[in-house]
């Protein structure tokens, strides 16, 4: 235990103030898919701030361009028109800095290498310098839980475990910012709350800026600190609110009045859409 | 776990330690393949009662036990013409693939040569190998190099198709995940698109594996004075039908050989589970 905090430690101080700068900044942004003619629009005229080191989760109806919107912030998508600033620098450039790291749905191992192997990969790819502060890929192990299973084979882990070795690769340049794109959506429930349990704590001890995608409202309210809805055809913002919440936050916390009236307005709010 | 496997096969307790792992190794080999085993024995001595019971005459066809003899009677006649054959498939098996696999590279990054050239590939898949052989021997003459090109043109096309395919099986994921890392074209090409391409080569190189015997033997049978494709004909003409039979057993069991080979290093090369994550 006091390795993994060590471990932890070792990352950047903890920084939660509102006052930060932002991490990521998006301003009137239009994301529009196919050629014209058969054109469709994902993302209509958003714009959202997310302050440094704030956990933010993304909501809203299938199709509402949540995962669109994550992944232009990470370079993967065009965008058509407006702006998106990573630290105050242009998408491509944060991505080829290293500042963001992305998780995927599925854990996106490569089959062939062991869980050690896999966590150390952005190590070896890429236009690094050296002078980039990176982690020890057998201590990022550690940190989610998978000391011991360094030479497993991603078809040797189990779903929870192989997204955990996904969790250990992105945090293993050290990343600012962690986009995370629906990553327990393919666990089952039991496994889904430790990993929201244990997504918080490494949050609260690297203050890391997270941008997390679910389509689940429960899981939206207990890990956001701030929830953005977005709502469907066009993709366009239908709310950013704050989470009033105290952290550390617990499982058993949602079963709380406070927290099933946040999920219920949530829920409201997402029929409308 | 290994208490139990252990305990079930110390039904034979032989205190030497390597002959008890030789004993077990044995039966395990019977326990798993009895049924073969004895499906192959019932054939040969139905076959060696069909013989004798129909009294046929052994130019026509031999029984098991003629067979059997003919090994030692033509053991270096078959043995001098085993390796012809063998460095024949063996060097047609690497250039065919060889090629194949820059193939399909070239394919992968270019769709316009995938364009060009798949036409044309599959129109040599098309022509009757056999038909090919005499074509060959007319250009490169009587030597050892048609052989090779037969053997490799008939390894070449499936390991072309399923290298093609194999190069584009990573997943978009993957793709995406090597873009977030900002890879060059040679890291993605390296570390993702080759390894994930290795089940679909091997799965080809198995069938090449045995194909490219069947290629330098039939391009034995024009004009060549040596190889285990001349010496099924010159049995044949002669009617030393143990001889043939002999040459047929001995072709099968390389082709087997190669196959063999290629498995083993497939066993050791491809240790993942290519769907694990799908």
């Amino acid at each position: 235990m006091s390795e993994m905090l060590g471990a932890a430690q070792m990352m950047q101080p903890v920084r939660h103030t509102e006052a930060a700068g932002s991490a990521v900044s998006v301003k009137n942004l239009h994301i529009r898919f196919g050629s014209k003619g058969s054109e469709f629009t994902a993302l209509s005229d958003v714009s959202v701030e997310v302050p440094e080191g704030a956990l933010v989760t993304m909501l809203g109806p299938s199709g509402c361009g949540k995962s669109t919107l994550l992944r232009a912030v990470a370079d993967l998508v065009h965008v058509s028109d407006g702006s998106i600033s990573v630290l105050g620098q242009p998408p491509k450039k944060a991505r080829e800095g290293r500042d963001f790291a992305f998780v995927f749905q599925e854990a996106t191992l490569l089959p062939w290498r062991s869980a050690i192997d896999n966590v150390s990969l952005p190590l070896e790819v890429g236009k690094h310098s050296s002078s980039q502060p990176t982690a020890d890929p057998e201590e990022m192990l550690a940190l989610v839980g998978l000391k011991g299973r360094e030479k497993a084979l991603p078809h040797e882990l189990s779903g929870g475990m192989r997204q955990r070795v996904a969790i250990a690769r992105a945090l293993i340049t050290r990343p600012r910012i962690l986009l995370m794109d629906e990553p327990f959506g393919a666990l089952d429930e039991i496994t889904r709350d430790k990993l929201n349990e244990e997504l918080l704590r490494l949050w609260q001890e690297t203050g890391t800026t997270i941008l997390f995608v679910t389509h689940s409202i429960p899981e939206a309210v207990f890990l956001g600190q701030y929830v953005l809805m977005l709502e469907s055809h066009p993709g366009r913002v239908k709310e950013f609110m704050k989470v009033e919440l105290p952290y550390p936050r617990k499982l058993a916390m949602r079963d709380t009045v406070e927290f099933i009236r946040i999920t219920a307005k949530l829920r409201a709010l997402l029929e409308e859409c | 776990m290994s208490d139990v496997v252990q305990g079930s096969k110390q039904g034979v307790s032989v205190s030497d330690a390597k002959r008890s792992g030789v004993t077990d190794a044995v039966l395990g080999f019977f326990a798993n393949h009895y049924p073969a085993i004895f499906a192959v024995a019932g054939c040969v001595a139905l076959w060696q009662f069909v013989v004798w019971f129909f009294a046929v005459p052994t130019f026509m066809a031999p029984s098991p036990v003629e067979v059997f003899y003919a090994f030692g009677e033509n053991g270096a006649i078959l043995w001098a013409n085993l390796l012809p054959t063998l460095l024949e498939a063996f060097l047609g098996f690497i250039f065919g693939n060889l090629i194949a696999i820059l193939l399909a590279v070239w394919f992968v990054y270019s769709s316009t040569a995938e364009k060009a050239f798949y036409p044309i590939a599959v129109i040599i898949k098309s022509i009757p190998i056999i038909a090919l052989a005499p074509i060959l021997v007319l250009i490169f003459g009587n030597g050892i190099a048609p052989k090779i090109i037969i053997a490799g043109l008939i390894c070449f096309f499936p390991t072309l198709v399923n290298m093609v395919q194999g190069l584009k099986a990573a997943s978009p994921a993957m793709l995406d995940l090597m873009r977030v890392l900002s890879a060059s074209n040679s890291e993605v090409f390296w570390k993702v698109r080759l390894p994930a391409s290795l089940p679909f080569l091997f799965a080809a190189l198995k069938i090449a594996a045995t194909s490219s015997v069947m290629g330098a033997i039939v391009a034995e049978w024009i004009g060549s004075s040596y190889g285990l494709g001349a010496l099924i004909i010159e049995a044949t003409y002669n009617f030393r039908s143990p001889l043939l039979y002999a040459t047929v057993v001995i072709a099968a069991g390389l082709a087997v050989a190669l196959f063999f080979v290629v498995s083993f290093i497939e066993s050791k090369v491809v240790r993942w589970k290519p769907d694990a994550q799908h």
